[in-house]
């Protein structure tokens, strides 16, 4: 069992936990992530390593309501434990591998989606302790759904909070805001990191592609067992079929085929939904939806 | 009784299973085992040992059997057999023990593998268990995998008097035997969580979740955690695909991931947790044993299935005894049949395969004679599903992350086959992860000389 320390509700829907899990805490690096059951009959579901503590040997992890097995995971409390968490896997960011010289003159531009906020962090963190100042674009929905601000302000270069609404900093989508700071405010970037949903991931790299910037994606699609023995989390990279649980999560973003990617996410979409509706309203939930006429 | 033949096993009728999870053989009854027993005629120099990967003393625990004594019958096997329920069930006897019986030079040879079975079954129902060690040596042996050659190797040193730990990456030991082999071959509550339980009453700590070369590297463990030697035993997990158009359609799975949603996840089960694709109509590419336990799987989760194999029925590397109740089941096979393109509709799901059929030509080198496509016979095959079972390959997370670990360009590790000793020192290895996806017992057999290997290494 691997102990829950603390566990928030960051914003709506979206929570963060602080999780025992020794051998991970002390092996991982950021872009890394693990897997967790909730139960001994829970599904196995991806999450990204979003900060570490090697000394008391915890792992933070952020997740959102999306389905049934988050909405069950949500319920849990500090004092509570993960039946299983498993990790890291993946590889780390490339990043973390780079020489330090050459890093440390990078103008790097960080893109973070909703939800995506929390896997970015790490990698900010990890670069201004390594004396390297990222600029950071955090965008959501609407003010309400703004993760992390006052911990990303505090590691990244420059901080640009976008809302698609504009009820909140600059308005519109992450796009935008790029297409803003590269064409009107003169900044240059080597590279970029965009991670968020994989509609936003797509269109960051069509636009990054016009840009001539280098993008680097992290990709989530469904995973099984997450070591490299399925291939479920498939993808095609530059025409090459990847396992992103093992030769990913990051890929250049430019050669991704983000189309197929989408698709394949849709693969148990009815079947999760019946089941997110059974986790929600239990049985007093009988089909009444009409999107489960069985 | 005709001596010729096998007292007939119990099966459920293949109309009512092809529709349940429950085991298909039902094994023998005492009487039926004792009768199937009087049979063995003792040979002195018994082949049937020779057949045996690792050598258990057959005529010596069948003589028990015919005695009624079932109890010592149990601890002769498992002298030698850390998972004789296990075996009994999957082993490919008839190319191994019973291949070699004499009874079977006239007749049908003994049925070893299913008195084995009810040898261990009976244990287990009556709470016999494993002898342990007398004494400890002090000193830990880290074994990497607990399928069917880490659980073999780790019983085995338990057995010698040595602190065995074993590291699993999945959250639940057993490896093939609880993701790979389905329920109705071998049930997962009843029978391996039994099986391992009696290697963990020998003193045997299981970890679960660690991932060695994620978690934990080996060099770590030798030089930071106080292991005195390792065995790998992380098996062949890679799963290979075609690399045709399509493949990445929705509804193309690997029999890894399909087998592993069902048996791992327990998505058979109407109120799993995981999802599983329930198709209509389902191609299992592949003629091996996992495509047999794939396509029955389909089968039972309500699709009318085809099994799509590029050779003929002579050339089905799968077990006789799984074809023909592949084929009792209703299984559709698809023979001289080889897959160029799976169709896919606007949405990227899976709506066909298109095929060309094969005739066989000259002998390869392995003996088997080459198929050969037939010009202008492409057809399709009307499918909402395809399942890939083409082979798997070792996974190189282990032998990536281990300096001075040699392997073959297959990535095999390479290991010795009498100790499973490796280019390093203090690293033994044995069962798929050096040999390439085989059998459960040959894995066992590569698992008992690992654990020879590292006892002689560690008593110098």
């Amino acid at each position: 069992m691997y102990q829950i320390l603390q566990a928030r509700e960051l914003t709506a829907n979206i929570f963060e936990m602080v999780v025992e899990a020794k051998r991970v805490a002390k092996s991982c690096e950021p872009g890394q992530f693990v897997i967790v059951r909730k139960d001994a009959d829970s599904e196995r579901i991806p999450l990204t390593i979003c900060d570490y503590d090697r000394q008391n040997g915890t792992i933070t992890i952020v997740f959102q309501i999306v389905g049934a097995g988050t909405l069950m995971m949500s319920s849990l409390k500090a004092g509570d434990a993960f039946h299983d968490v498993v990790g890291p896997l993946g590889r780390p960011s490339e990043l973390v591998e780079e020489d330090r010289e050459s890093l440390s003159k990078k103008r790097i531009l960080f893109v973070a989606g909703g939800v995506g906020t929390a896997p970015v962090y790490p990698q900010v963190k990890w670069l201004h302790e390594h004396g390297v100042a990222a600029d950071v674009i955090v965008g959501a929905k609407t003010k309400d759904l703004i993760l992390m601000e006052e911990e990303m302000k505090a590691v990244a270069g420059n901080l640009y909070i976008t809302t698609d609404d504009g009820s909140y900093g600059r308005s519109g989508m992450v796009t935008q805001t790029i297409q803003d700071l590269v064409e009107k405010e003169g900044k240059e970037y080597d590279v970029c990191i965009a991670i968020g949903p994989m509609i936003m991931m797509k269109f960051v790299c069509r636009l990054t592609k016009e840009l001539n910037i280098p993008t680097v994606v992290s990709l989530n699609p469904i995973m099984v067992d997450g070591t490299g023995m399925c291939g479920a989390c498939r993808v095609t990279v530059g025409g090459e079929v990847k396992f992103a649980c093992v030769d990913g999560p990051e890929f250049d973003g430019h050669l991704v085929n983000f189309d197929e990617a989408m698709k394949r996410q849709q693969i148990y979409k009815t079947q999760e939904g019946r089941a997110y509706l059974k986790a929600k309203e239990g049985a007093t939930h009988h089909g009444g939806c009409g999107n489960c006429t069985d | 009784m005709d001596v010729l033949k096998k007292v007939p096993v119990r099966e459920q009728d293949a109309k009512v299973r092809a529709a349940n999870f429950e085991e298909v053989c039902l094994g023998y009854n005492k009487e039926e085992a004792m009768e199937e027993a009087s049979r063995c005629i003792n040979c002195k120099n018994a082949q049937c040992v020779k057949g045996c990967p690792v050598s258990i003393n057959i005529p010596g625990f069948i003589e028990k059997v015919k005695e009624g004594d079932m109890e010592a019958a149990y601890q002769v096997i498992s002298a030698s057999s850390a998972l004789p329920a296990v075996c009994g069930r999957v082993c490919p006897q008839e190319s191994q023990c019973e291949g070699k019986c004499i009874r079977g030079i006239k007749g049908e040879p003994i049925s070893i593998g299913k008195l084995e079975r009810y040898v261990a079954d009976w244990a287990r129902e009556n709470g016999i268990r494993p002898e342990g060690a007398a004494e400890k040596k002090g000193k830990k042996v880290a074994v990497i995998g607990s399928g069917p050659a880490g659980l073999t190797c780790a019983g085995d040193l338990a057995k010698m008097g040595y602190d065995v730990t074993i590291f699993e990456a999945l959250h639940e030991p057993g490896g093939v035997l609880v993701y790979g082999i389905p329920e109705f071959r071998l049930p997962k509550e009843a029978v391996v969580k039994k099986e391992i339980e009696n290697v963990k009453s020998l003193g045997v700590k299981i970890e679960t979740n660690v991932i060695v070369g994620k978690s934990v590297t080996i060099d770590e463990l030798l030089n930071e955690e106080g292991f005195s030697a390792v065995f790998i035993g992380s098996g062949a997990g890679l799963p290979k695909f075609m690399g045709i158009p399509g493949e990445n359609a929705n509804g193309v799975f690997s029999a890894n991931e399909y087998l592993t949603r069902s048996n791992l996840m327990k998505a058979f089960r109407e109120d799993s947790d995981t999802p599983i694709m329930r198709g209509k109509k389902v191609a299992v590419v592949g003629g091996g044993n996992v495509a047999m336990d794939a396509a029955r799987t389909a089968l039972r989760l309500g699709a009318e299935v085809h099994i799509v194999y590029r050779r003929s029925e002579e050339e089905l590397p799968a077990r006789v005894e799984e074809v023909h109740h592949a084929k009792e089941e209703g299984i559709i096979f698809d023979l001289l049949t080889n897959p160029v393109e799976i169709l896919e509709d606007e949405n990227n799901w899976v709506c066909g395969m298109k095929c060309i059929r094969m005739q066989l030509g000259e002998p390869d080198a392995s003996g088997r004679r080459r198929p050969v496509e037939i010009p202008g016979s492409e057809f399709v095959i009307d499918c909402d599903t395809v399942i890939m079972s083409l082979g798997t390959s070792p996974n190189p997370l282990i032998s990536s992350t281990t300096d001075g670990l040699e392997t073959n360009r297959h990535k095999c590790i390479v290991a010795d086959e009498e100790f499973g000793k490796t280019s390093k020192e203090g690293v033994y290895a044995g069962g798929d992860a050096v040999t390439g996806a085989a059998t459960v017992i040959l894995a066992m057999g590569a698992g008992k000389a690992g654990a020879k290997g590292i006892d002689e290494y560690l008593s110098r």
